[in-house]
C-alpha cells in the first residue's frame, strides 16, 4: 500500500493534467492551474523544512566546535539578522519590504547585489582557464572545435575596424544562426524525447527510484 | 443595431449580431499534438512489449560506465563523494533524472563504504534525496552508515548555492563529484572548482547552454536524454530499455519528417509544382493551436 | 618540467591575474574599442524605432543583480531609445529580485527625459505565475495586475486607460538571464501573436537564436557586444561601449593562451614521439 498509492496518485495527476490540456472546457480548463497552485503552497511549507536543517546542522556545528564552527556562527547570525530587518521593513512598507528606503533594501542594495555580481564574475577567470586547459588540437572534432571558437570570439567582439574583422562577425552571426542552431535543435530534439520517455515512464509507475 | 446620440440622430444599420462563447470539449488547434502523443506513445509501448524477454542494445555511455570507477577512486583515496543536484525544482524532469541516478550512486557508495555529501537548491529535493539515499543504504546492507545530515539545504540563491558547494569542494576535497540536473550560469564556477581539487566530475544537464562548460571541465559529460536513459542503462530492466528504443523510434520518425519537410521546402522555394503549397500546410500543420 | 611542458601547464594564477590586469586597464584609462552592430542587435534596435510614437511598450525584467552588468546597460539604452521616440513604457518582471533594480534603472532613465510617471511609463512590478501571467495579460492586464508597484489602481494612471492586453501593446522586450524567454515565446507569441524582442545574457544568447531563425522574435541582443551595439545604434555611448574594451583585450588574450597551450602540447607530443623512435 505504502507504495501503491504515490503511484495511483502520479498516474492519476498525469493523467488528469494531459486530459486538461486537451479539453478547455470547465472544470479541466482549472486543473493544471489549481495543482500548480497547490504545488507552490506546499513549496512554501518545505522551505521551513529547508531551514530548519540548514539552520539545525551550523548549529551542531557550533556546539561541537568542529573546524570551522566560527563560519557557522557567522551564518546562523546573518540569517536571524537579515530575517528581522525582512520583518521590520515588511511592516514599515506594508508587505511590500524591498522598496527602495527600506532597511531590506538597504541589505539588498550593499551586500546581495555586490556579492552576487563577485560570484558570477569569476566566471571569467574560470572560463579562461577552462579554455586554455580545453581547446588542444588532439583530434580533428577537437580543433574544429578550437577554430569555430576562437572566429566566433573575434567575430563577435572585433579589436579594429576592418574588412577582415567585419567579415568575421558576418561569419560568426552565419555561424551561429546556421550550423550552431541546426545542432542545438538536434540535441533539443533529443531531449525533448527523452523528458517524453522519461515522464510517461514516471506517469506508468515503471520508473520509481524517485519514489523510496 | 443602430447607434443614437445625445440629439436623437440615428446612425445607419450595422451588420452587427449578438453572439455568446463557450469553451469547447476538445480543442481542435491542438490536434497536431493528440496524434504525435498517440504516435510516439504507441512506439513505447510496442517496444516495452517486445523488450520483455529480450536483451535489447543500448551503445555504450561513457559518463555512466565511469560511475563504479569514480566512486572505487574515491573510496582508495579515503575521500568523499560529491553529489550535486543541480539548483532546479522537483517539477524539473531533470532533477527526477538526477535523484533516479543519485540512487545507483548512492547504492555503491553504500558498497564502498564512502561517505557520500549533497548539497540542495530546493527543500523538496532535500526530502526526496534524503529518503532516496537511505533506502539505497538499507538495500546496500548498510543502514547504520547512512548520515542525514550529509544530505542538506543550503540555499535558493542561484550563486549563494554556488559558492556555498565551492566551499564544501575546498574544504572536504571529494574524490568524485557528481553534477546531474538543471544548471545555469554556476555550472562553470562549480566544475572549475571540482576540477581544481583534482576531483572526477561526471556531469550531466538537459540546459543546452551549459554542456560546453561541462564538457570543457568534466572528465564524463552526459548529454540531454544520455541522462534521462541512466536508470535503464544502468538498472539495464528489459521494460526501460524497450522505452529508450521506443524514444529511438520516434527520434527517426522526426528525423523522417525533417527531410520530407527539407525537400518540399526546397522544391517549393524554387516554384516548382504545388510544393510551395504542401510545405505550407505541410509545415503550418505543426504549429500549435 | 622543459619550457613546452611549462607552456602546456601554464599555473592559473597567472592567467587570472593577466586576464584581471587585461579587464582592468582599459576601464581605468578608458582605452577607446570598436563596436561592430550585428545584424540581431539591428534587428532589435529597428523593431523599436518602426513603432509609432504613443505605442505602448512592455519591459520585462527576467534577471536578477548578477546578471545586471550585462543587461542593465541593455536596457538603459533601450529606454533611452523609447522614451526619444515618445513610446509609453510599462515595466513589469518575473523575477522577483529584480525589480528593485528594474525600477532604479527606469527611474535613472527618465530623469534624462520630459516624462512624467503614470502619463509616459508605469511600473506594475512582479506576480507570481510566470506563465498564467503571461497568459491572463493576454486576456486582461488588470486580472493580474490590478495596481502598479506603488499600489495605485491601473485605472487611475491616464495612460492605461487605453491599454488591456497584447492587442494594445506595439512590443514586448524581455530582458533574460534565464529561461523565462522561452515561455515568454511560447504563451505570449504563440497564443497572442504578439511581437518580442529579446536581450539576453551571452551565455543564453545561442538558446534564443531558433527563435530568431524560426522569425518568433522580433530582434536579439545578445550579451555585453549586443549592449554596445544598442549604445552605438542610439547614439548614446554609455557603459557597455567603455565595457567592450576590456572584453575585446580578454578575448585576445584567452586566444593567446590557447595558441601558447597548443604549442606546448604539439611540441611535447613531437618530443615523445622522438623518444619513442629512439628508443
Amino acid at each position: 500500500m505504502k507504495r501503491q498509492i504515490p503511484l495511483l496518485l502520479t498516474f492519476l495527476t498525469g493523467v488528469a493534467i494531459i486530459i486538461s490540456f486537451f479539453i478547455p472546457h470547465k472544470p479541466f480548463n482549472q486543473v493544471q492551474d489549481t495543482l500548480l497552485d497547490w504545488f507552490i503552497i506546499i513549496s512554501g511549507f518545505a522551505l521551513l523544512l529547508g531551514i530548519y536543517s540548514l539552520l539545525r546542522k551550523h548549529i551542531i556545528h557550533i556546539q561541537k566546535k568542529d573546524a570551522g564552527w566560527g563560519y557557522s556562527l557567522i551564518l546562523n547570525s546573518f540569517f536571524v539578522g537579515v530575517f528581522i530587518v525582512g520583518i521590520i521593513s515588511a511592516v514599515q512598507f506594508k508587505g511590500m519590504s524591498l522598496t527602495p528606503g527600506s532597511s531590506l533594501y538597504y541589505v539588498y542594495d550593499y551586500m546581495v547585489i555586490p556579492l552576487s555580481a563577485t560570484m558570477f564574475s569569476l566566471l571569467a577567470f574560470f572560463i579562461a582557464s577552462a579554455a586554455y586547459r580545453a581547446f588542444r588540437a588532439r583530434k580533428l572534432n577537437a580543433t574544429l572545435l578550437l577554430i569555430a571558437a576562437v572566429v566566433v570570439m573575434l567575430g563577435r567582439v572585433p579589436i579594429v575596424d576592418n574588412a577582415f574583422f567585419k567579415f568575421l562577425g558576418q561569419f560568426s552571426d552565419w555561424f551561429m544562426l546556421i550550423p550552431q542552431m541546426a545542432a542545438k535543435r538536434g540535441i533539443l530534439i533529443g531531449i525533448a524525447l527523452g523528458s517524453f520517455a522519461m515522464s510517461l515512464r514516471i506517469i506508468l509507475g515503471i520508473e520509481r527510484t524517485y519514489l523510496q | 443595431m443602430k447607434a443614437q446620440t445625445k440629439e436623437k440622430i440615428e446612425s445607419e444599420a450595422s451588420n452587427v449580431a449578438t453572439a455568446k462563447s463557450f469553451s469547447q470539449w476538445f480543442h481542435k488547434g491542438r490536434i497536431n499534438i493528440l496524434v504525435l502523443i498517440i504516435l510516439f506513445g504507441s512506439f513505447f509501448f510496442i517496444y516495452v512489449r517486445m523488450a520483455k524477454g529480450k536483451k535489447l542494445f543500448i551503445r555504450k555511455i561513457a559518463g555512466l560506465d565511469a560511475v563504479e570507477e569514480a566512486v572505487g577512486r574515491s573510496t582508495e583515496m579515503g575521500k568523499p563523494v560529491l553529489y550535486c543536484p543541480g539548483i532546479g525544482y522537483l517539477s524539473d524532469i531533470a532533477t527526477i533524472a538526477s535523484l533516479t541516478i543519485l540512487g545507483k550512486v548512492a547504492k555503491k557508495t553504500a558498497e564502498y563504504e564512502t561517505r557520500i555529501i549533497m548539497p540542495n537548491y530546493d527543500p523538496l529535493v532535500m526530502s526526496a534525496a534524503q529518503e532516496i539515499v537511505k533506502q539505497s543504504y538499507t538495500e546496500g546492507g548498510r543502514p547504520d552508515s547512512f548520515n542525514e545530515k550529509d544530505i542538506f539545504y543550503l540555499t535558493q540563491d542561484q550563486f549563494g548555492f554556488a559558492a556555498g558547494v565551492d566551499g564544501i569542494i575546498m574544504r572536504e576535497k571529494p574524490g568524485a563529484i557528481f553534477f546531474q540536473g538543471v544548471f545555469f550560469a554556476e555550472s562553470l564556477i562549480l566544475a572549475e572548482t571540482g576540477h581544481s581539487v583534482g576531483a572526477i566530475q561526471i556531469a550531466g544537464t538537459d540546459r543546452v547552454t551549459q554542456l560546453p562548460f561541462f564538457i570543457a571541465s568534466c572528465d564524463y559529460t552526459l548529454i540531454g536524454e544520455e541522462m534521462f536513459a541512466a536508470s535503464s542503462y544502468l538498472s539495464r530492466d528489459p521494460i526501460m530499455m524497450g522505452s529508450i528504443k521506443g524514444e529511438d523510434a520516434s527520434k527517426l520518425t522526426i528525423v523522417i519528417l525533417i527531410i520530407v519537410g527539407a525537400i518540399l521546402g526546397i522544391l517549393g522555394g524554387l516554384n516548382i509544382g504545388p510544393f510551395g503549397n504542401w510545405f505550407y500546410n505541410f509545415t503550418n500543420w505543426f504549429t500549435r493551436g | 618540467m622543459n619550457i613546452w611542458e611549462k607552456l602546456s601547464k601554464i599555473d592559473r594564477r597567472i592567467i587570472y591575474l593577466l586576464l584581471a590586469l587585461v579587464v582592468i586597464i582599459p576601464i581605468v584609462f578608458k582605452i577607446p574599442s570598436t563596436v561592430a552592430v550585428s545584424g540581431p542587435a539591428r534587428m532589435a534596435f529597428d523593431a523599436v524605432d518602426n513603432l509609432p510614437p504613443g505605442t505602448p511598450i512592455i519591459f520585462s525584467t527576467d534577471f536578477d543583480p548578477a546578471s545586471m552588468p550585462e543587461l542593465r546597460p541593455m536596457m538603459t539604452a533601450m529606454l533611452r531609445h523609447a522614451f526619444k521616440k515618445r513610446l509609453k513604457v510599462i515595466m513589469m518582471g518575473h523575477w522577483p529580485t529584480g525589480i528593485p533594480l528594474s525600477t532604479l534603472i527606469l527611474e535613472e532613465a527618465a530623469k534624462e527625459f520630459e516624462v512624467e510617471y503614470g502619463v509616459d511609463y508605469v511600473n506594475i512590478g512582479y506576480r507570481p505565475g510566470a506563465g498564467a501571467v503571461m497568459i491572463q495579460m493576454g486576456r486582461e492586464i488588470r486580472n493580474v495586475f490590478n495596481v502598479d508597484i506603488e499600489g495605485t489602481p491601473l485605472d487611475s494612471l491616464p495612460m492605461m486607460k487605453t491599454i488591456h492586453n497584447y492587442s494594445d501593446i506595439g512590443l514586448v522586450a524581455c530582458y533574460e538571464a534565464g529561461a523565462m524567454g522561452d515561455i515568454w515565446v511560447q504563451y505570449a507569441w504563440g497564443r497572442f501573436g504578439v511581437k518580442i524582442v529579446m536581450a539576453t545574457t551571452a551565455v543564453v544568447t545561442p538558446e534564443c537564436y531558433p527563435y530568431l531563425g524560426a522569425h518568433q522574435i522580433e530582434g536579439l541582443i545578445g550579451g555585453m557586444a549586443g549592449a554596445a551595439a544598442y549604445e552605438k545604434l542610439v547614439e548614446h555611448p554609455d557603459k557597455a561601449m567603455i565595457r567592450m574594451s576590456s572584453q575585446a583585450w580578454a578575448h585576445i588574450l584567452i586566444i593567446v593562451f590557447i595558441i601558447i597551450g597548443n604549442i606546448g602540447y604539439f611540441m611535447m607530443r613531437r618530443m615523445e614521439k622522438t623518444k619513442t623512435k629512439g628508443a
